[in-house]
Formats: C-alpha cells, structure tokens, sequence
C-alpha cells in the first residue's frame, strides 16, 4: 500500500503532536463538526419552544441561554474556524505547491488554543449557561447577568487568537512559499479569498479580544468601563465589539466566496468569467468591510451623521459581492454543466446568498432598519448569509475535496439528495422568518402572539427537514471511509494543483515542487488537449 | 553543505525564504498587537474627551518623576536590545548574551518601579472598585481613569513579562550555539518585539502621565 498522511503513522501521539498542515486541517473538521452538533441541538430546542405561542416547552430564562448557547458556538466556534481551518488550512499549501503552512507549529497551537477556547465555552453552557445573547451587550453582559460570562467570554478570547494565528500563517504563506511560475493572478480564486480573510482575522479579532477581556475585567473586578452608573459608555462598547464582529461576517463569507470559485469553474468546464475583479472583489469586500460596523447601531442612539455615513458604505459593499455573483453566474453561461452535489450547492449557494445579500441592502437603509430592527427579519437574513451561504459552501466543499482528503468517493446519488433535502428545508425555516420579522415579531422571545403561529410551525418544520439534510451526509461520508470506491487523484478532472497529486496526498504533498505555468482554471486548455488526443 | 542549513525547516527551499517568513509573521503579529492595544487606546480617547476635568485631576495622582525615570529605563532598555542585534550580525556571542541580560534587568526594574507605584495607589485607595477613594468631585469619572491606567499598564506589564521569558529562551539559544552572523531570527525577532512594547509605553506615559 502506498504511503500517505494517513497512514503514515496510526498513533494518538502522532496526531496530536502532528505539525502537518493536512491532518491539522482533519482535527479541525472533527472538532468543528462536534461544535456543530451541539449549535444545532441548541437550534432545535429553540425551534420546538417556538412551536406554540405560549412559552411551555422550556422557561423563559431557559430560552434566553438556549440562543445564546446556539449563537455562541455557531459563530465562535463553527463558522469562523469552519472554512479556513478546515478547507483552507488543508488546501491552500496544495494549491500553491507547498510542502506544509510557514509556521506549522504556530498551526498546531491553532488548533490547541481552538479546543481550548471552546471547551471553556462549553463549560460554561454546561455550568449554568449564558443569558447575554451571542454579542455580550454592557452593562448587562458586565453588571446584571447571572451566569459563566467571564468563562465563556475567556473561551471566546483564547478562541480568537486560534483565529488570528491561522490568518497570519495563511498571509506569510501565501507571500513567500508560492511554487515557481505561480504569480499572484495564476493563484486560485481559493487562495485569494483566504488572503482577504485573513487580513480581517489578522486586524479585527485582537480589537473583539481586548474588548472581550475589558467585559472580564469589568465584571470581575466591579470597575466600570462600560456601566453608565460609573460613568462609562456601553456604545463604547458596542462600537469596539462591531468592529470586529460585522467583519466576522465577512470572515464567514470571503472564505465560502473561495469554495464557489473552485466549483462553479470545474463543473462548467469553463474559466472564471473575469479573474482579476472577482480576486480584487474580496480585497474590496475586506476593505470596505471593516467601515461598515455602525449600521448594527442605527438605533443605538449613535449620531444621526454617522447613521447616514454607515448607510453609505454599507451599500457600498454590497458592489464587490454583486461583481462576484454576476461573475459566477456568467461563469456558468455556455459551460458544459455537470450536476454533482459539489455543484448542486453551488447553485444553492448562489440563490441563498443572493437573497441573503438583497435584504441586507433593506438593513442598510436607514429608515427601514427602524423599522425591521431586532426582529426575525434580520435573523432570517443572517441565517441566509451563514447558513444558505457559509454552510452551502463548506459542505459543497468537503464533498468535491472529500476524494483528496480521504482517497475515497462519496455515494453521489445520497449526496444529491442531501443537498437538495437541504436546500429545502433551509428554505423552510428560514423564508417564514422574513414574513414574520416584517410583520414585527421580535427576535429572542420565548412566546408571540398566536397570528405568528402558522409561520413559526413552517419554519420548525422546516429546520427538521434541515436537521435530517445534515444528517445525512454525517453518515454516509463515514460510510464511505470504508464502502466508498477509490477515488484516484483526480476523480473531477479539475485543473487545480491540488489534485495532480495523490489521493490521499503524499506527506511532503508533491513528490517534486511543481512548476505553474499557466492561469487558474485553464479548463478551455485541458479540453484542447483532449480533444486533440 | 552550507553550514547554516542546519537551521532550514522541512518545508522551506532557503535560508532565505525562511527568513522572509519569520520577519514577516513577526511584523503581522505586532500588528495584531496595534489592534489590540488599539482598542484601549479608543477607550481613553473617547473617556478623555467626555470627562476632560476629571482625568486632568486624576492625571495629577500620578507621579511624574517615577514615571520618567522607568521611562529612562526602558528606553536604555530599547538600546541594549538593539546592541544584542548588533553584536548577533557580528558574531559575538557573549556580547548577545550580555546585551540580554542588560535587557532583562532593565525590563525587571521596569516592571519592579511599576509595582511600588501599583502599591502607592493602593495606599492612597486609589484602586477602582468599592474602596475607591477620590477627592474632589470628580470622584467617579476619575476612577474609569484609574480602570484604564490599571488595565493598560497591567496589559503593557503582561507584554513585559513575555519578553523576558523570551529573552531568557534566547540565551539558551545563544549558548547553544544557534546564533550565527548569517543566522539570529531569533535576536532580531526578540529585538523588533521588545522595540514594540517599547513604543506602546512611549504612548502610554503621555496619555496618562504628562497631558494635564
């Protein structure tokens, strides 16, 4: 049997002191999975309490810490490590043709402050949970909440700089180990994404991290930073907070943008429609990203001019994204289609993300953020931008990269079928929530009105649907580490670099550096040199 | 073989390339380190500009003598560590290690000044929280002056701190023979860090100190 990262080395201790990048990226993919389950189990007690108007199934104190425990862990701990640490910490020295990240030891301690983080966020979920909401508003968050707020916050600190090491690894990697020929517009659109994100893992987290650790200090120490009663100012609060948290978002998405780049060309046997703006398109969304943190304040009580201003750039960015969506659906005009589940969430992707972005333009707006602010309607709209877009994505990705990582095929018939019981049932639970947000019905109560109820029965059910799409590929990509058919080292005919190597990938990667000498995506070449054979 | 490629990691082609990655993740980590200390830096900025009075009167609770003698100390500091740099490109192992060492002892003497001065405030109840004791009236704005003096310099005492474990790390280093004129990352990195927590407090003893 030929050797691989595997294989190589069966032990525990192996895995656990292992600096290569590939089987960094696999303990990444079990740790967020498992993070993953429990946000969603978080999820589903929400949606049966939402299930009758009345509060029954759990007290309203229960309901509060119940979606705080989901948002905690899906952004801390699932949808920010999700595609960097898993896809890009894998993938991005594969495609740049090098033999591991530039610090691989700095990666593994990535990954060890990650579990630490989150092991301190779950114990305090465990121990008596949290009650603030996953943004930790002062002063309540700082005086009057009872509950593991600092423990939870001191996960969510040592969790950050989990993040900040993977981005800076990713920007030194991404500058100086590129193989010879590989020019900064012959990188896959991937690795681009990835270079933008991490600028904002590499800028914004240590601002939510001292903020975080000023909560801490406040609360434990009764010193008021952020109290009004002493003095301080919880917009203050809110401001630093934002300013790492709206990029957050884009921490989420930018990586998800990489992923659809890869497949929406390999599946249309087609170039990407315009290299340079949708690569520049994700140095922009970064960019203007980082301006856009107010428009989560209109309401706050900031200053009407910096309402107006805030409004602006947060119009502004939604130009890039749309470069990107155009640039992709033009991609896919004239290509030679194949509908392989990495491609059927692409689609999904593309539907989800632009409904997503649309509405977020109806938050921007000044005057109907009043109106719709703190309601279902921008919980329907986030979902569809975290979950119709970042989820999409990662899992279109861990299907077209599964072969690579593991050297074998997933069954495409159940993998179709999954994404397409996802697409539905995501759709369900989460298009019912615009209609209820615009009708007014506020976010984070236990109990409404009962006119809400059909609504709310839709979107329970369908977050079942959703529960059971998810499950699905759960089981058969296990089931395919053993049945599945040897996949071979490029079973989609992909011109990418990471796939003219071995499946699973040899340690070291290549077994001699690569040399690029031609563009991202030359899909037109490749079937120029099949058709003349 | 090059002598100095006993010091090429796996998965590096040259010395060179290594070191292009080193200094590089060194620079985007003292940005982070900006961010990070840019987010308290607002803080007093914004509290500043509310209460202008109260964190002039408090400012006067501080001792400026004190503050520019560790002032003095730590930039002397800066110079040794530079010096250790110095005498890493040529090749004078001993100077590094006793350039350290300098370092090291200012850097304590740093850290020990600031903890007689920690200790004055205590005296005085200057220390935020339930025995807060201000006079004057502008007692309860003056104590978030006291929150932020005692959280920044906690978080520049912490980053202190760091260094000299670092710098103890790298006299090991140098002992063992790991510093070379071609090859001492780790004396320059050590340098570049040190230099950092240097000009974060050349922000810090104004803001607090002098501006009243």
């Amino acid at each position: 049997m030929k050797s691989h990262y595997l294989n190589e080395d069966y032990s525990v201790r192996s895995w656990l002191l292992t600096t290569d990048h590939k089987r960094i990226g696999i303990l990444f993919l079990l740790s967020i999975t498992l993070f993953f389950i429990l946000g969603g189990a978080a999820a589903v007690a929400v949606r049966l309490e939402l299930l009758t108007p009345e509060g029954d199934l759990v007290s309203a104190e229960a309901y509060n810490r119940l979606f705080t425990a989901h948002g905690v862990i899906m952004v801390f701990f699932f949808l920010i490590p999700s595609i960097p640490s898993v896809l890009g910490n894998f993938f991005i020295p594969m495609m740049i043709g090098a033999r591991d990240l530039a610090f691989p030891r700095l990666n593994l301690l990535s990954w060890y402050l990650y579990m630490a983080g989150g092991l301190l966020g779950l114990s305090a979920i465990v121990g008596g949970g949290i009650d603030t909401g996953w943004t930790f508003y002062t002063p309540y968050s700082s005086v009057f909440a009872n509950g593991q707020v600092i423990l939870a916050a001191t996960g969510v600190f040592i969790a950050g700089f989990s993040s900040i090491l993977t981005g800076l690894n990713f920007i030194v990697t991404i500058h100086t180990m590129r193989a010879p020929g590989l020019t900064w517009f012959r990188l896959p659109l991937f690795v681009w994404a990835h270079y933008a994100t991490s600028f904002i893992q590499v800028l914004g987290t240590p601002v939510v991290a001292s903020v975080i650790a000023l909560v801490g200090i406040e609360r434990l120490f009764g010193v008021g930073l952020f109290d009004p009663a002493l003095g301080g100012d919880p917009l203050l609060f809110q401001h630093l907070f934002w300013f790492y948290s709206h990029p957050a978002v884009y921490i989420m998405i930018l990586p998800a943008m990489g992923v659809i780049s890869e497949l929406v060309t390999c599946f249309s046997r087609k170039r990407i429609f315009g290299y340079e703006f949708v690569a520049y398109s994700s140095i922009a969304i970064a960019a203007v990203g980082f301006l856009v943190w107010g428009h989560h304040m209109f309401v706050s009580g900031q200053s009407m001019y910096a309402g107006m201003v805030f409004s602006f750039l947060s119009f502004l960015v939604a130009i890039p994204s749309a470069v990107k969506t155009f640039n992709w659906t033009a991609t896919l005009h004239k290509g030679s289609i194949s509908f392989a589940t990495p491609m059927i969430y692409t689609l999904g992707f593309l539907g989800l993300f632009a409904i997503g972005g649309l509405t977020g333009l109806f938050l921007a707006c000044l005057g109907v953020d009043v109106h719709v602010h703190d309601t279902y309607f921008v919980v329907a709209h986030f979902h569809y931008i975290m979950v119709g877009g970042t989820v999409m994505a990662y899992l279109g990705g861990i299907h077209f990269w599964w072969p690579k990582m593991t050297g074998r095929l997933y069954p495409e018939f159940w993998g179709r079928l999954s994404a397409m019981v996802i697409f539905i049932g995501f759709n369900l639970t989460f298009f019912p929530q615009f209609l209820l947000g615009y009708m007014g019905m506020p976010r984070r109560y236990y109990a409404y009105p009962g006119e809400f109820q059909v609504l709310n029965v839709m979107s329970t059910a369908g977050a079942s649907i959703l529960g059971f799409g998810y499950l699905m590929p759960l089981c058969y990509l296990l089931w395919s580490l053993k049945y599945g058919a040897e996949a071979g080292p490029n079973p989609w005919k992909s011109v990418g670099l990471e796939w003219q190597t071995e499946s699973p990938p040899v340690v070291q990667n290549f077994e001699t550096t690569p040399e690029v000498t031609q563009e991202a995506y030359a899909y037109d070449a490749q079937e120029a040199e099949a058709d003349a054979s | 073989m090059h002598p100095e490629s006993r010091f090429l990691a796996h998965h590096f082609d040259s010395l060179e390339q290594q070191h292009e990655a080193a200094t590089m993740g060194m620079w985007l980590f003292l940005a982070t380190e900006i961010l990070f200390f840019g987010g308290m830096f607002t803080a007093y900025g914004v509290y500043r500009s509310f209460y202008p009075q109260a964190f002039v009167a408090a400012s006067h609770h501080l001792d400026v003598t004190i503050g520019t003698f560790n002032t003095g100390v730590l930039l002397t500091s800066s110079l040794t560590a530079a010096l250790a740099v110095h005498a890493a490109q040529a090749g004078r192992r001993r100077a590094v290690i006793g350039f350290l060492v300098a370092t090291m002892l200012l850097g304590a003497t740093f850290l020990g000044v600031k903890g007689f001065e920690y200790h004055h405030k205590f005296v005085e109840s200057l220390i935020p929280g339930h025995g807060f004791v201000f006079p004057g009236p502008h007692a309860r704005h003056a104590e978030l002056f006291f929150s932020l003096y005692f959280v920044m310099t906690a978080f520049h005492a912490l980053h202190i701190l760091i260094g000299l474990g670092v710098m103890a790390y790298v006299i090991v280093l140098t002992r063992r023979g790991q510093v070379t004129p071609e090859h001492h990352p780790s004396v320059e990195l050590t340098g570049l860090y040190w230099h950092f927590v240097d000009i974060i407090w050349v922000f810090l003893f104004p803001l607090l100190y002098l501006i009243r």
